[in-house]
């Protein structure tokens, strides 16, 4: 449904987005994960057709956003960052608007309407003027705005900013039900909601693609080695070397006196099960024994750091690769 | 309901629900309201002097009253218009709705017409109001209707072009403030471009840049002239106005 290929946005001598390539499948939910600047909104805009690209093509429903603009607006929704609403405006008489603006009209549109109502629970508040409405309620009817002519395709700009929990979780369903029968890119600061809601993640840093893969692949791409964690109620003085003895096993840290012992195995491999006959057979009290999996804020953090003027360390070289086309 | 439709509906509701027009419309209606009876009083204070002098007395009300009034009302017309269009694009772009609408399958141009209409559309309101001094005054003298509709037709012109001036202006910028003085400034120049024109004289470029004013054209007018000429000054003037202003709402995309 969506196709970037080599695109390039320069601001003056400032690039914003270096030949970033992507795609989206027909019903695939996508997360552009990137820290502030990395050029999140500017590939948003390029494909809502609010600002060209300086290079690059983008294509989405098949058609380009430079030559049929009228034909990709058309067929998207979009949430910006800060919800487009007119404060002077009640939900209702803004939701009207945004129908006109796109040809709906009549019963499709009150219908329409009454479905993103109902959808957003903006039904207590739908004849209160915008302006008076908290941020959360904003943000759902900028949403509403967003699915009103069921696009095909949805553009969000950071969808659950500004809701309290329960909402996220509801938002989060409501994107889930929509994968499927509708493509969404969404961005995001807040990493478990890219491994709820994502088949995909794209990892966006300087303008650059720098992993792109599933959360759990990306997670497991990076990961070094297979590491355990490991709570024993009394341990030997020679638990270090035993455990370090059983195969596999590469290296043992022991966690000052709380007994905790972290063990760095070789990828691929379980060991749980030999040391947890080892702890028991040598009477060491076993309390707790689990693997350690990478969470995405790792790769994230590993990803990105070196924006913050840190050298790239090796695991991000090793993930460069990730960064093609695929 | 077209798009254009839709925009212009929603550029109404906009302004009706603001104190903006309200306070425009106040001071307008109330400046003219006051000019009129000034110019209405003054006429009267001659006609008295007439017929003391004379015995009898013939005023002309289209010289006396009309034609003063309609000189004072493009002054006014110059301050008030630009505080009606200064939010046109200025606040989409200062609350973030621009992107909203420029992503919509809605054609700048039919953005820029929609909202032009709407404001058109506020501002024929508040003249169709000041049509009632006219009227009762019809009802205790006599005068000639034909110079007072050419007027009419005047303002309306010069108006539409006021507000394209206007909807340039709020298109330029994010602040409504400097919007209104933009306009208020252009269209200054745009009156003082007479004085400039006549300090050069009857030589080409003398006409030239009278030509570019639009007080001769307006003058022409309310003196009861309809000259093509004239007509062609404001229509192509609002023309490119707003072909500037669907021109400068295209590139603020680009930054």
């Amino acid at each position: 449904m969506i196709e970037v290929q080599q695109i390039t946005k320069r601001y003056g001598q400032h690039t914003a987005l270096d030949r970033v390539s992507f795609s989206v499948a027909k019903g695939e939910v996508l997360a552009f994960l990137g820290p502030n600047g990395a050029g999140k909104t500017t590939t948003m805009r390029i494909l809502t057709c609010f600002m060209p690209a300086t290079e690059g093509t983008a294509r989405v429903a098949g058609f380009d956003c430079a030559d049929q603009p009228m034909e990709v607006k058309r067929r998207i929704g979009y949430l910006p960052e800060t919800p487009p609403v007119y404060q002077e405006l009640t939900v209702t008489e803004y939701l009207r608007f945004v129908g006109r603006l796109r040809g709906l009209s009549g019963k499709i549109l009150t219908s329409s309407m009454q479905r993103e109502v109902e959808r957003l629970g903006l039904g207590t508040v739908q004849h209160r003027l915008i302006g008076n409405l908290s941020r959360g309620y904003r943000q759902r009817v900028g949403l509403a705005q967003a699915l009103l002519h069921d696009p095909q395709i949805l553009i969000l700009d950071e969808p659950t900013v500004g809701l309290d929990p329960k909402q996220i979780i509801e938002i989060r369903e409501l994107i889930k039900n929509l994968a499927g029968s509708h493509s969404v890119i969404l961005s995001t600061h807040i990493l478990p909601e890219a491994t709820a809601v994502c088949q995909r993640v794209v990892i966006i840093s300087g303008g650059r693609i720098v992993a792109e893969d599933t959360p759990d692949q990306l997670s497991a791409r990076l990961r070094q080695s297979e590491k355990i964690s490991l709570t024993l109620k009394s341990p030997a003085a020679d638990t270090d070397s035993r455990l370090k003895a059983v195969q596999g096993v590469q290296n043992v840290f022991a966690s000052g006196a709380s007994g905790t012992f972290f063990l760095e195995c070789e990828l691929g491999r379980d060991v749980r099960e030999e040391v947890a006959r080892l702890a028991v057979s040598s009477g060491w009290g076993l309390l707790e024994l689990k693997a350690i999996s990478m969470t995405l804020e790792d790769v994230f953090l590993q990803l990105t750091r070196h924006e913050e003027g840190l050298a790239p360390d090796a695991e991000v070289a090793s993930a460069e690769p990730a960064g093609q086309p695929v | 309901m077209t798009p254009v439709q839709a925009i212009i509906a929603k550029e109404l509701r906009s302004y009706f629900v603001s104190p903006v027009v309200y306070a425009v419309g106040f001071v307008f209606l109330l400046t003219v309201g006051l000019l009129a009876y000034l110019y209405v009083v003054f006429a009267g204070a001659q006609a008295i002097q007439l017929m003391q002098v004379r015995g009898s007395a013939q005023i002309n009300l289209n010289d006396l009253v009309f034609r003063n009034l309609f000189a004072s009302t493009r002054f006014i017309l110059l301050i008030i218009l630009p505080i009606l269009t200064m939010r046109l694009f200025a606040e989409e772009r200062k609350l973030r709705t621009f992107e909203f609408l420029l992503t919509s399958p809605v054609g700048i141009n039919e953005i820029v017409a929609g909202k032009f209409m709407s404001v058109f559309l506020v501002f024929l309101g508040l003249l169709g109001l000041t049509g009632l001094m006219p009227l009762m005054l019809a009802l205790f003298c006599d005068f000639e209707w034909y110079p007072v509709l050419t007027g009419y037709l005047g303002l309306v012109l010069l108006g539409a072009l006021f507000l394209s001036v206007g909807v340039l202006a709020s298109a330029l910028t994010e602040n409504q403030i400097v919007a209104a003085f933009v306009s208020i400034g252009l269209l200054l120049v745009l009156w003082l471009l007479a004085g400039l024109g006549s300090l050069l004289g009857d030589t080409a470029i003398g006409q030239a840049v009278s030509y570019l004013s639009f007080m001769e054209h307006y003058d022409h007018l309310v003196r009861g002239l309809v000259d093509t000429k004239d007509l062609v000054y404001f229509f192509s003037g609002l023309a490119l106005m707003l072909f500037l202003s669907h021109r400068v709402v295209d590139s603020a995309r680009w930054k």
